[in-house]
């Protein structure tokens, strides 16, 4: 099997990886968001249960989620269950929202009382400060921890393959299988590193664009 | 009637009473200093009145209109708004948007009030921009009164803690309340930099500006004040005149307090200015006030 042909497989598989991240992220981002408000709720039943909510999914193997949400109805109602892809995907926003939801927190909390209440004795409605004074400043201080998160991402969509999603690390494993050639496992490296490094340039410039002022 | 008139206020944080029925009145274009100990419930009063707390009993009127009464109950959020507006307030920690510059520090919240009330007195796009093309003008007035027309551009940042509390009190000032609150405006600046902002504080005194400042500057408050308020434990010890207050302070409480901080030399220390310069500022203020540009707030 030539170069090329392994790397037109491979870009296959690569395009399902892609496709389980910006949908992950489509979801997780605002997901999170609500996760977020909820668990800063100042219900006390809405907080607990968010909160153990995101205690359940940052404390189990995103694996075992896959399988769970693959395989559990099935076996629990007899029904057929999701798809193979659709269960990766819920999985996936359901556990990339949970931590999000704790990088969005953070960054909220971490916003000195005194801007609140300076927007409010100017007069401003709630939403005008979230919005106006609040969320560039939310923004600017959770951009390297969500870069951080979103590498994962990246390398976390080989996890996909657990229920046979044919993502980028499936594709190449089945090259390996079929054709008893070992290097494009190892090639696919170059497309996680490829696709991070560009990630990272973004993360980069977004950090670059908001340092024009301190604090 | 006074200006502004504050009955039996009281609040209570969990257990502890913080204030214990604070009744008093000020007229228009009087200055009111309010001093104490920490923990007398000076800040609480002054957050009160700009409800950033909700007392629990009393009435707060300006001009004979209700701006809080504890027995109405919860108000709407746009009602609160309305009503805060009588009030301005300048923070201990300045409170600036680090990630505007000054001139959006001072127009953000007029512009946003501005579109808000033209689009609901059924004003035309074309007027409404007009309106805010004054704002810039109205901006740029204020931060020459302070003295920072030339950091326009700037961000807070950039700026030390006196230009930003300068800033701050310009920003208080855009949206024209009828009393404007000052909450230790100096106590997180570095004794060299107080007596700037206590200067331009001291400049804005005029018939129309109506001002409250919580302060541990005891000279300042001599010079500039109409007023003086001693709290202790939640209630008013004494209230009267600087002179009355300063040099014939009555309650044991009081000549305690102004013992202390004479011997702590709090006055020099905090703000690094002695008597001297403030007769400077004093002369100042009162050759501002000969000034007729003075901007009216």
């Amino acid at each position: 099997m030539s170069f090329l042909e392994v790397t037109v497989n491979l870009l296959d598989g690569f395009k399902t990886s892609l496709f389980i991240f910006f949908i992950t992220l489509l979801g997780a981002l605002p997901l999170g968001l609500i996760i977020a408000f909820g668990s800063m709720s100042k219900v006390k039943i809405i907080r607990t249960i968010t909160r153990t909510f995101v205690w359940i999914i940052r404390g189990t193997p995103l694996m075992l989620q896959i399988i769970l949400i693959f395989y559990g109805p099935g076996l629990i109602f007899h029904t057929n269950g999701l798809g193979r892809l659709p269960a990766v995907l819920v999985a996936f926003i359901i556990n990339y929202a949970a931590y999000f939801s704790e990088i969005y927190r953070g960054g909220i909390e971490s916003i000195a009382q005194g801007q609140y209440e300076a927007g409010q004795v100017l007069g401003m409605t709630k939403t005008q400060i979230f919005f106006k004074v609040v969320l560039l400043q939310v923004i600017k201080r959770i951009i390297p921890p969500m870069g951080n998160e979103i590498i994962t991402l990246v390398k976390d969509t080989s996890l996909a393959r657990v229920v046979s999603v044919t993502e980028l690390l499936k594709a190449a494993q089945d090259i390996v299988g079929l054709k008893a050639i070992i290097w494009p496992i190892f090639y696919i490296g170059a497309f996680y590193l490829l696709f991070t490094g560009l990630l990272t340039i973004l993360f980069r410039f977004i950090e670059k664009k908001l340092d024009y002022y301190k604090g | 009637m006074a200006f502004l008139q504050v009955e039996d206020i009281h609040k209570s944080f969990g257990q502890e009473e913080v204030l214990k029925g604070i009744s008093f009145g000020l007229e228009k274009g009087e200055v009111l200093s309010i001093i104490g100990s920490s923990g007398g419930g000076k800040t609480t009063l002054l957050r009160s009145l700009n409800q950033l707390i909700i007392p629990d009993k009393g009435v707060i009127k300006v001009n004979d209109e209700i701006v809080f009464d504890a027995s109405e109950g919860k108000l709407s959020e746009s009602m609160l708004r309305d009503r805060r507006l009588h009030f301005g307030l300048v923070f201990q920690q300045f409170n600036l948007f680090p990630q505007y510059n000054v001139k959006r520090n001072l127009t953000l919240a007029a512009e946003l009030l501005c579109k808000e009330r033209g689009k609901a007195a059924g004003k035309s796009a074309e007027e409404i921009k007009k309106e805010i093309k004054q704002l810039d003008a109205k901006a740029y007035a204020l931060l020459v009164k302070v003295g920072l027309e030339n950091k326009i551009t700037a961000y807070p940042g950039e700026l030390s803690g006196g230009q930003q509390q300068r800033v701050a009190i310009a920003r208080a000032l855009m949206l024209s309340p009828d009393i404007l609150c000052f909450d230790e405006p100096t106590s997180a600046l570095d004794p060299e930099l107080t007596g700037e902002v206590l200067k331009v504080i001291g400049s804005l005194k005029s018939s129309e500006s109506t001002m409250v400042i919580v302060t541990h500057e005891m000279e300042f408050a001599r010079k500039v004040s109409d007023k003086v308020i001693f709290m202790a434990d939640g209630v008013i010890e004494e209230m009267g005149t600087p002179a009355e207050i300063f040099d014939d302070p009555k309650s044991a409480k009081l000549q305690n307090f102004l013992n202390k901080s004479q011997n702590l030399g709090i006055d020099d220390m905090e703000s690094g200015f002695n008597a001297r310069e403030w007769a400077k500022v004093a002369q100042d203020g009162e050759e501002c006030l000969k000034d007729n540009e003075l901007i009216r707030f």
